[in-house]
């Protein structure tokens, strides 16, 4: 779960790690409001609070000189349509600011820290090429990222900080505050169930003391169950709606460019699907496993959430099911089909228990369902009906 | 011989008064693996179908012999669920848990290390030696007896696997669902070297999917150690960077964990790697052919 930077702020705010005074504005008289709380004469940041990174070169940060100014970025930013390269080509639309005071940046620097699946255990990456695209920085100069692992009981050590420190070039009391940031953020994942906790970037001001400029925090939506006010955090807007809606009924949707509606149980199963289909010379519409106990009703919302893609010029069904059983899965896709009057072409692939007779169902249901025997004449049949319709 | 459960299996079943533990201890039973007890705090003293249910993971070993258990605990009891099968000593541990936060499963995996258990999942459909003993969710009736390991991080699609080999006449020495999560017991490697070592064992399939990096360490260790044929599958190749494909663990993040640089570590390492996942019988056809 991504929150905004400003929520995030406010979280690193809770663990006393510094950041600049500022505050969320939904509207350009709010954002004239904050600026004033936080100084008479500026320099003021103005924010486009949106839940992908690259803001800055998409046009979505502003440094304000005089009121004027901020009144003329917020003006800009909000209502924006941001195109940064991580929102893809169809970009978002800015609906929140966050207006903070101007710092006085003398280096920046980067720390992030995120689970290493390859050792089980929480990663610290520091580098002192700071607010650069750290991908960047990782494929050009990965010796310029350091990293220290945090031990599951013995947590995070003084000497691993301190390494951390000297390599980022630290002496005196800019060690001792990067020291002390480096426990504060680890502190704060673990105590929040975090993925992702990154900090690009933490700069040092000119009178030497640290301050994380820009932050990012990621949640673990398995740990969600113990945070249950986070959910507050949410913000829907940021959401694909199919993906939204497909969660209420515990389908798992990702929405994508084809044209192929899936419709697969198990996810490494609708994960091959779509990939025969692009082997195929398809594309897919969409990810969408519906679970391996998938009842009718959950087979239903699915082809709903399937049809809202106004692409969809097929639909394939890939199950195999090993608990479910084949005939029930059939009176499901009869039921659907019926009731949501498809039009688009139906492709049916069905293995396992029962499969004659959730076969037989189909064929003798009188709708046009196209069976499928295998995956791979599945994919053909469902690549060729969305070429013809 | 197989790995990791055979026809002495005893069988615990922690969670077995819930839903799905109840339906797929039934389904455990049908197949002919020896359930010999249950487990849920507070029940003790009961039974489930003539199975008899324990307060305690180590009562019940006590009184039945188990020396494996299967997890359905919710997700939030699931890492003490773990630990406390662990710490009773049981050997073989089964966690289908989903949903388990990778925090809690990084204190339980160091745990782990200090015993003599074996964690397979979670999020997992479980293990499977054909004929002889099945502990998890898949469809028992798939499988047939024989010599082709099978290790996959998915489920369905490991089904569809072994139904391509069982179509083909080919049977299975073990199928092992390692599960589809960030922080996991049994990777890759520790399930290849089993196979690697298990006489009843001729070839392996390994099925990978995107996110992480255990494809190409799992292709290290083949390229320097593996005396049998390897066929491969890495699912998501079409996927997007960045949008979590259903498990936890397959996600496509910083430039890491794609398809192609799997696929690559895999076919660098001598694994016949098969791109569409309806051609895994046909390709291990060729590889026994080829032997």
């Amino acid at each position: 779960m991504k929150i905004h930077e400003y929520q995030a702020k406010e979280l690193f705010r809770k663990y006393q790690i510094p950041v600049p005074n500022g505050k969320a504005a939904f509207s350009v008289d709010e954002a004239i409001a904050v600026a004033k709380s936080l100084s008479e004469k500026g320099p003021w940041v103005v924010k486009a609070q949106i839940h992908a990174g690259g803001r800055g070169k998409g046009g979505g940060v502003k440094v304000a000189k005089t009121m004027d100014e901020v009144t003329q970025y917020a003006k800009s930013i909000l209502g924006m349509n941001l195109v940064t390269i991580q929102t893809g080509p169809e970009g978002k639309v800015v609906q929140r600011l966050l207006v903070e005071d101007g710092a006085q940046i003398a280096k920046e620097y980067y720390v992030a820290i995120t689970l290493d699946r390859a050792v089980s255990r929480l990663c610290i990456m520091a580098s002192p090429e700071g607010g650069m695209d750290i991908e960047e920085v990782a494929a050009k100069t990965p010796e310029r990222i350091f990293k220290q692992w945090v031990h599951p009981t013995l947590g995070l050590r003084d000497f691993q900080t301190r390494t951390l420190a000297s390599q980022m070039g630290f002496t005196g009391p800019a060690a001792k505050q990067f020291q002390d940031i480096l426990k504060k953020l680890v502190r704060l994942y673990m105590e929040n169930d975090g993925t992702l906790v990154e900090v690009n970037p933490l700069i040092q001001s000119k009178d030497g003391s640290l301050m994380a400029l820009d932050a990012k925090v990621d949640f673990d939506e398995n740990g969600m169950f113990r945070h249950p006010s986070f959910q507050e955090l949410r913000d829907l807007n940021e959401e694909d709606p199919s993906e939204t809606a497909a969660k209420k009924f515990d389908l798992s949707y990702i929405s994508l460019d084809g044209n192929i509606g899936c419709m697969v149980n198990g996810a490494g199963l609708a994960m091959a699907t779509m990939d025969i289909i692009k082997l195929e010379g398809g594309s897919p519409a969409n990810f969408l496993d519906v679970g391996g106990g998938a009842t009718e009703e959950k087979v239903k919302e699915a082809f709903k959430i399937i049809l809202q893609d106004s692409k969809v010029k097929a639909i394939l069904v890939n199950i195999f099911g090993g608990i479910m059983k084949c005939d029930v899965i059939a009176k499901g896709i009869m039921g659907a089909a019926r009731e949501l009057k498809l039009t688009v072409p139906l492709v049916v692939r069905l293995e396992g228990t029962n499969v004659q007779q959730g076969k037989e169902l189909l064929e003798k249901s009188g709708l046009k369902i196209i069976t499928a025997t295998g995956m791979k004449e599945a994919a053909q049949k469902a690549v060729a009906a969305a070429e013809a319709h | 011989m197989a790995i990791y459960v055979d026809k002495n299996t005893r069988l615990l079943v922690q969670g077995i008064t819930g839903q799905a533990g109840a339906f797929h201890t039934k389904a455990c039973k049908e197949y002919g693996t020896q359930v010999v007890g249950g487990v849920t705090p507070g029940k003790g003293g009961e039974t489930f179908e003539g199975t008899p249910i324990f307060n305690s993971v180590k009562e019940a070993i006590k009184n039945t012999g188990a020396n494996a258990t299967m997890i359905y605990v919710p997700a939030a009891f699931a890492a003490d669920a773990i630990v406390e099968a662990a710490d009773a000593g049981i050997q073989t541990i089964v966690c289908i848990t989903e949903g388990i936060p990778p925090l809690d499963m990084i204190a339980v995996k160091e745990y782990l290390k200090t015993t003599d258990s074996v964690l397979i999942g979670p999020n997992c459909p479980g293990v499977i030696t054909p004929g002889q003993c099945k502990i998890g969710i898949m469809p028992g009736y798939i499988h047939k007896p024989g010599n082709i390991g099978v290790v996959s991080r998915s489920g369905t699609l490991t089904y569809e696997a072994v139904h391509q080999l069982t179509q083909r006449g080919i049977g299975q020495s073990t199928c092992v669902g390692i599960g589809g999560d960030p922080v996991q017991g049994e990777a890759f490697i520790d399930v290849l070297k089993r196979f690697n070592q298990d006489p009843e064992t001729h070839a392996v399939i390994m099925i990978g999917e995107i996110g992480g990096s255990a494809e190409e360490a799992a292709a290290d260790w083949i390229k320097s150690h593996m005396k049998k044929p390897v066929v491969g599958f890495i699912g998501g190749q079409t996927a997007p960077p960045g949008k979590r494909m259903g498990h936890a663990g397959a996600i496509i993040s910083g430039g890491s964990g794609k398809a192609s640089d799997k696929i690559a570590a895999l076919e660098k390492a001598g694994v016949l790697v098969s791109l569409s996942p309806a051609s895994l019988g046909e390709t291990m056809e060729r590889a026994l052919k080829n032997r």
